[in-house]
């Protein structure tokens, strides 16, 4: 019996080492290219550092949280800065997730259907667009957003005449009270405001410019997220809906009620990617707009990497890249909150 | 009734050719474009196809460093789609099968890595690969990329879908765990490598910030770096439309093809599932 056990536990052992060596790179990228990293990165956001030689060096500080107080709570360039590309990312993050989740959604449920001609043409067309680089795509819109672009011809067919869309900084709810009359701010919003920002500016809305990387980013990731739909919209059992048409429920009746409620983790796990990603937008951003016109399409993401590689305000730079990673943690955790809540109480 | 049903279908096409056609419509004015002067690109943005055609655009990408772009693409797509490949199947089988003690923690700090928002690493990379002496190197280009914890999560889920007989076969007739891992069980996850395989090559080749933070010296530029430049002007392009979307249509071409020959293998992740 003995030496059975000793046989048995020296296997153990070597399966144990075999189970670390084999972990072994990747556990040593993920320490040294992401945690690491990140703990330098959040020393320099409490540091002074310029640039220069190793953050590490005697010459560089610790400044506590001077970095974070002069975007946060200190009124100046820094905070009006943020301000700014929070509120664009903000109505970015209204726009893009509900619509590319309902477009996703619904291409999804149609060429789900057995009975579809050209099934599998329709999905290729849909899902191509993701598959290409944030690059080439950016390329291509502010090709069809350009002046003399694809978007203003089919505008000028109409007999209307387009704007000069990445060179236009209004705002679309600005403009739409301007429609209506209002041109000025109420003293009220235009009075106060947060973090650098009057409430009239909060107001904007997206600019222009905005609107058209807002389309491109629902060209571009509706389609990833049908490929997701589809599967769990496969896995809802055929007898279900049949039974829902037999009790004489029309098609919306059996969408609300059969439909949705079988997609919801399918749905829940769309909005939580859709929201991690849009608050990172930032390719598109450096590639077609560089923050313009007007900062109005400035995004956190984009300003972090100014601050830093442009400005060579490296602490200030990391700060914001932290406060856009805490903003992403806070609204995912809230989203799981709020959506697990109204299951329990459905 | 009838008639209302076939009315009703053929406005279900009419709506998905619409969307066909706001999804692929842009890719064909790209190509046609590519092929047209200046001049006719401002003045008919609406037609896919050149007045008269011109090659002039790809001449003048060959002039640009092009070429040079695309052999680092090519570098970064090979290593970084290689090393994914080997080292997120490997960890992916530690942790489905091998017992270990701290097995369990590994995985969830390898979850928690996955929910690190990647533009929050632009400046923390560029920091390390100061520090490590390896900015502005092909190694720094590849390395940060090296494996991903997706990756790592997908050859898991897929070991875990298997059956383990054939390897606990292996194993008694005295195979050890390396043998056993490459000669058996790495032929037999052949479709999961594949999505892995495709997904890595589409990540390398497309990424655009990470390779961004890591280089500076122009000959060190990706495709996507480098005909980044071409677009934010610093080229001196300006808004050469044909050169512009020559280079993005070229540089789609290879994932484009990657696409159309696993295409029924990347889309069947829906098919998969039916029932029928």
């Amino acid at each position: 019996m003995i030496p059975a056990r000793r046989g048995r536990s020296a296997a153990r052992r070597r399966e144990a080492a075999a189970g670390w060596l084999m972990s072994a790179p990747v556990i040593v990228v993920l320490v040294v290219f992401l945690v690491a990293p990140i703990l330098m990165a959040a020393w320099v956001s409490i540091s002074d550092w310029t640039g220069i030689g190793s953050p590490f060096s005697s010459g560089v500080h610790n400044v506590g949280l001077a970095n974070y107080k002069a975007l946060l709570s200190t009124s100046g360039l820094p905070q009006q800065q943020l301000g700014e590309s929070l509120r664009n990312n903000l109505y970015y993050v209204i726009l893009v997730v509900p619509l590319q989740t309902a477009l996703a959604l619904g291409l999804a449920l149609i060429v789900s259907r057995k009975r579809l001609a050209g099934r599998g043409f329709f999905r290729t067309a849909y899902y191509f667009p993701s598959i290409t680089s944030s690059v080439a795509v950016s390329i291509l819109f502010l090709y069809i957003f350009g002046t003399t672009g694809v978007v203003n011809a089919l505008i000028s067919n109409v007999g209307l005449h387009g704007p000069n869309w990445f060179n236009d900084p209004d705002g679309i709810l600005h403009l739409l009270l301007s429609g209506l009359g209002v041109t000025h701010a109420p003293s009220a919003l235009a009075d106060h405001g947060f973090l650098g920002q009057p409430w009239w500016e909060w107001l904007a809305g997206p600019s222009v410019a905005m609107i058209a990387i807002i389309a491109l980013a629902i060209w571009t990731t509706s389609g990833t997220f049908m490929l997701i739909f589809l599967p769990a919209i496969y896995a809802i059992p055929a007898d279900l809906e049949e039974a829902a048409t037999m009790d004489g429920a029309n098609a919306w009746q059996r969408f609300r009620s059969v439909t949705l409620p079988m997609l919801r983790p399918t749905l829940f796990l769309v909005l939580t990617l859709g929201l991690i990603s849009t608050w990172q937008v930032f390719d598109q951003i450096y590639l077609m707009s560089q923050g313009n016109p007007a900062g109005t399409t400035l995004t956190p993401a984009y300003l972090a990497y100014v601050t830093s590689f442009g400005n060579q305000q490296w602490g200030q730079g990391a700060a914001i890249a932290f406060i856009l990673f805490a903003i992403i943690v806070v609204l995912t955790i809230a989203q799981r909150l709020i959506i697990s809540d109204r299951r329990d109480t459905a | 009734m009838r008639r209302r049903r076939l009315w009703k279908r053929g406005l279900m096409y009419l709506v998905l050719a619409l969307f066909a056609v706001i999804y692929i419509y842009p890719f064909l004015l790209d190509v046609g474009t590519a092929f047209k002067t200046d001049a006719d690109a401002t003045a008919h943005p609406l037609s896919p196809v050149p007045s008269h055609w011109v090659l002039a655009a790809f001449s003048e990408l060959g002039q640009q460093d092009f070429p040079r772009w695309l052999m680092n693409s090519v570098i970064v797509a090979v290593f970084v789609t290689a090393g994914r490949v080997l080292f997120d199947s490997m960890a992916g089988y530690a942790l489905a099968r091998l017992r270990f003690r701290g097995r369990g923690a590994l995985f969830s700090a390898i979850i928690a890595v996955m929910a690190v928002p990647g533009v929050v690493l632009l400046i923390p990379t560029f920091l390390i690969l100061k520090q490590l002496g390896v900015y502005n190197t092909y190694p720094g280009l590849v390395l940060p990329l090296l494996t991903d914890a997706a990756g790592v999560f997908i050859m898991r889920q897929f070991f875990l879908s298997v059956h383990p007989s054939i390897e606990e076969a292996a194993r008694i007739d005295g195979a050890g765990i390396f043998r056993t891992y490459w000669s058996v069980v790495l032929p037999m996850a052949r479709p999961a490598l594949l999505t892995l395989t495709i997904l890595s090559f589409q990540g390398s080749w497309n990424n655009f910030s990470m390779v961004l933070v890591a280089h500076q010296s122009p000959s060190l530029d990706t495709l996507t770096t480098g005909v980044g430049r071409l677009v934010s002007g610093q080229l001196g392009a300006g808004t050469q439309y044909p050169l512009q979307l020559a280079a993005a249509m070229a540089m789609t071409v290879p994932v484009a093809i990657v696409f159309f020959v696993f295409q029924k293998y990347i889309m069947r992740t829906g098919e998969g599932a039916v029932k029928e």
